[in-house]
């Protein structure tokens, strides 16, 4: 039987893993990639909350959270395209062209 | 119908500025002339009224609108009419009316539109001294008192572009404001110790009072308000600005001089007849002021050479006078010469007024000379006047200055009387002076170009003086006629008159005159000493303008610096420039322009911009542009709130 604390536990891990992703490559695509994993690891933590609690709501969260990822990949990708086609380059660093 | 008396010149004045600049100048001088004419109709109407009623209730009042309530007090928008009012309406629409219909010539040779615009502000000068006269509290009072400075303003600075006209219109209206600021203390003084505005409530609060010793609240009050009519009536220290005042078309120098303006200062004092006579240290101060302002300005008219001035100075003298009356308590002496004067001195304006016309502008008096037979009305008019006003017996003038005089003398201040009597030798020399000057004598050759050998000559430039056109004359005429007969209306009992006049005015006062019966003998005596010094006047001034000029030519040349004094009014417009005006401007300019508001207020607003712009500069730095910056400052934001309420 695996309980709740595992699932947490691995919540934790994989959302770590996503924060360190975004904050340390330097490809936008997996920048992207890195948020897809740390949105999944919250849904993970609504699923077990929602089955060690024996409510269905958890779930009902994660089909909208998949919806809005969904819809925010597609939407980033298009961007990262579009920033590709003007700048060459998929660095985060280069464009920082909107400042002071 | 009280209400209609003051609205019908202002109905004029609203046409006349409205319309008045499509309308040709008869229409619009019509238009003026017969809104004064219906005012001068109803205001007999109502005091013939007024006269029906018994002798101790005469009065009508008329309640327009309520103005102001607010808690227990309230003023209306009162008017109302009892015999001091009577006579001021009379005066002011009666002679008012013969100046707009004397104004019809004299304006005649500006343009359709500045003759409506004078027009309409000649209406409105008479509407606001009406709303003056007949308010039956202060506060409607000091509407038409606000107005009559207003309109004096516009008018002395009539001819705008002339910047001598306006700088003596803003003179006027300053010197004006600092009075109006006393007498607005006054009134206010006066709301809080009687709890009323209202005149016949204020008297009789009063009346239960005795009269102050030392110098109280009353006394106080009525000096503030005295300071107020130093303004409007040109009394020293504030006169400066009636002299000036000649700066404006001549025919409103008469109005201002004779029926409206300054006329409103001393019938405010005998309104408040009662209050005053509570407060003994300022009626002293009062007659103090009003005798030395009628010598000194006497001694400035003795030596002026401006035709307008002579006859202003002579103006502040003559207030001086009533100032004196009233001084002493003798209030009905004090609006009788009021009332006379009003018909010499508007003769005498509009009779100089005659004599400018006719020379086409000129105003010196040693440019003119021998114009008596050149101008044959306005000489006899104009002598008419100077005699009335000179003192000589028979004419309206010497009856209501010698009651002024016996009245000073009646009260013990025999001082005040001795100045009074110079004063009246003084009026009479500078009178003659100037008739003499003007009128006698040979032709001055700038004035009357055809008089003798020039006129071949005299081409295009007055070919020939005219004399009054037909306006003119009849004004003229007819305040001739009133500067003679005038006087009659307060014949004294010694020469068998019932002195009807003091009687009609007395329940306005409602205070007691000094009953001087039985004492005729010294009123005779005084009356035989003032014939005397008039005629003395008039003799000295026949032999050194008329007779023997090279002897006032000595006479001021051996007293060169005095006349020096004189000629340059005892320099009081420059110490006043030097005392108040300068120092004002300099503190105005460095102080309150230079560090006030370029350092202080201009400081402040660009302090605050310059430093919203400098911490915006600081803060600008946090926006790298780099996604990662940002997204690290949404992690530790996160955490530390997270953090906060795990752990608190």
């Amino acid at each position: 039987m695996v309980a709740l604390d595992h699932y947490l536990v691995l919540s934790g891990i994989l959302f770590s893993i996503g924060t360190a992703g975004v904050f340390m490559r330097r490809n936008l695509i997996t920048i992207l990639l890195s948020i897809e994993i740390m949105l999944n690891a919250v849904n993970l933590t609504f699923v077990a909350f929602g089955r060690a609690l024996g409510s269905a709501d958890g779930q009902i969260i994660v089909f909208f959270v998949m919806t809005v990822a969904a819809a925010e990949a597609a939407v980033g990708l298009a961007i990262v395209i579009a920033l590709f086609r003007h700048h060459e380059s998929l660095n985060p660093e280069s464009f920082a062209s909107l400042k002071w | 119908m009280l209400l209609l008396i003051p609205l019908l010149p202002f109905l004029g004045f609203l046409v006349d500025a409205s319309f008045g600049r499509r309308l040709s100048k008869a229409l619009s001088g019509a238009i003026a002339c017969g809104a004064m004419a219906g005012s001068f109709a109803v205001s007999l109407v109502a005091v013939w009224r007024l006269v029906g009623q018994p002798e101790e209730a005469r009065e009508i009042t008329t309640r327009v609108f309520t103005w102001i309530t607010s808690g227990d007090f309230t003023a209306g928008f009162t008017l109302r009419l009892d015999p001091l009012s009577a006579v001021m309406i009379l005066i002011v629409t009666g002679i008012g009316l013969l100046i707009h219909i004397y104004s019809t010539a004299y304006m005649h040779e500006e343009s359709d539109a500045e003759f409506a615009r004078y027009f309409s502000y000649l209406n409105l000068f008479a509407a606001f001294m009406l709303v003056l006269v007949l308010g039956a509290n202060f506060l409607v009072l000091f509407v038409g008192w606000e107005g009559v400075g207003l309109c004096s303003y516009l008018l002395i600075g009539f001819w705008y572009q002339k910047k001598s006209a306006s700088d003596a219109g803003k003179k006027a209206f300053i010197v004006n404001r600092i009075g109006d600021f006393g007498f607005v203390l006054g009134v206010l003084l006066l709301f809080t110790r009687f709890g009323t505005i209202d005149f016949q409530e204020v008297a009789r609060a009063a009346a239960d009072l005795g009269p102050e010793t030392g110098f109280g609240t009353i006394s106080l009050i009525t000096l503030l308000l005295f300071v107020g009519a130093t303004g409007k009536s040109a009394q020293i220290p504030l006169y400066v600005w009636l002299p000036d005042a000649m700066e404006g078309p001549t025919p409103v120098s008469a109005l201002i001089h004779a029926a409206t303006m300054v006329t409103a200062g001393v019938y405010m004092i005998g309104r408040n007849a009662v209050l005053f006579s509570h407060a003994p240290e300022t009626l002293t101060i009062v007659a103090i002021i009003g005798v030395l302002t009628a010598l000194m300005a006497g001694t400035i008219g003795l030596v002026q050479n401006d035709i307008k001035r002579v006859l202003a100075y002579s103006t502040v003298s003559q207030l001086g006078y009533m100032f004196l009356a009233m001084g002493v308590g003798a209030y009905s002496a004090g609006i009788f010469h009021l009332y006379t004067h009003a018909f010499f001195k508007a003769l005498l304006f509009l009779g100089s007024g005659a004599v400018i016309h006719a020379l086409a502008g000129e105003q010196d008096l040693r440019r003119m000379g021998g114009l008596k037979h050149d101008l044959p009305i306005t000489y006899w008019t104009f002598l008419i006047g100077a005699l009335a006003i000179a003192g000589v017996p028979g004419l309206a003038g010497f009856f209501s200055k010698d009651e002024i005089l016996y009245r000073t003398f009646a009260s013990g201040h025999v001082l005040l009387w001795v100045v009074g009597l110079v004063t009246s030798l003084l009026t009479a020399i500078y009178m003659f002076r100037l008739v003499f000057l003007a009128f006698h004598g040979p032709s001055r050759p700038a004035s009357a170009p055809h008089a003798g050998p020039s006129h071949a000559v005299s081409g295009t430039h007055g070919a020939h003086l005219h004399d009054a056109p037909p306006a003119m004359a009849l004004a003229l005429v007819v305040l001739a006629v009133g500067s003679v007969f005038a006087g009659y209306a307060g014949l004294p009992a010694i020469l068998g008159g019932g002195n009807w006049f003091e009687h009609f005015l007395a329940p306005s006062f409602g205070v007691h005159e000094a009953e001087a019966a039985g004492e005729h003998g010294s009123e005779g005596l005084l009356m035989l000493v003032s014939i005397a010094v008039a005629a003395i006047g008039i003799g000295v001034a026949v032999y050194f303008f008329l007779k023997n000029r090279a002897a006032a030519d000595r006479a001021a040349a051996s007293a060169a610096g005095v006349h020096r004094l004189l000629e340059n009014k005892y320099y009081v417009d420059e110490i006043y420039d030097a005392a108040i005006v300068q120092p004002i401007r300099i503190a105005s300019e460095d102080g309150l322009w230079k560090v006030v508001d370029v350092r202080i207020i201009d400081g402040a607003v660009n302090g605050v911009a310059e430093t919203v712009g400098g911490s915006g500069e600081l803060i600008r730095r946090l926006q790298t542009g780099s996604v990662r910056t940002y997204a690290a400052s949404l992690l530790l934001g996160v955490v530390f709130i997270l953090g906060y309420y795990l752990w608190r």
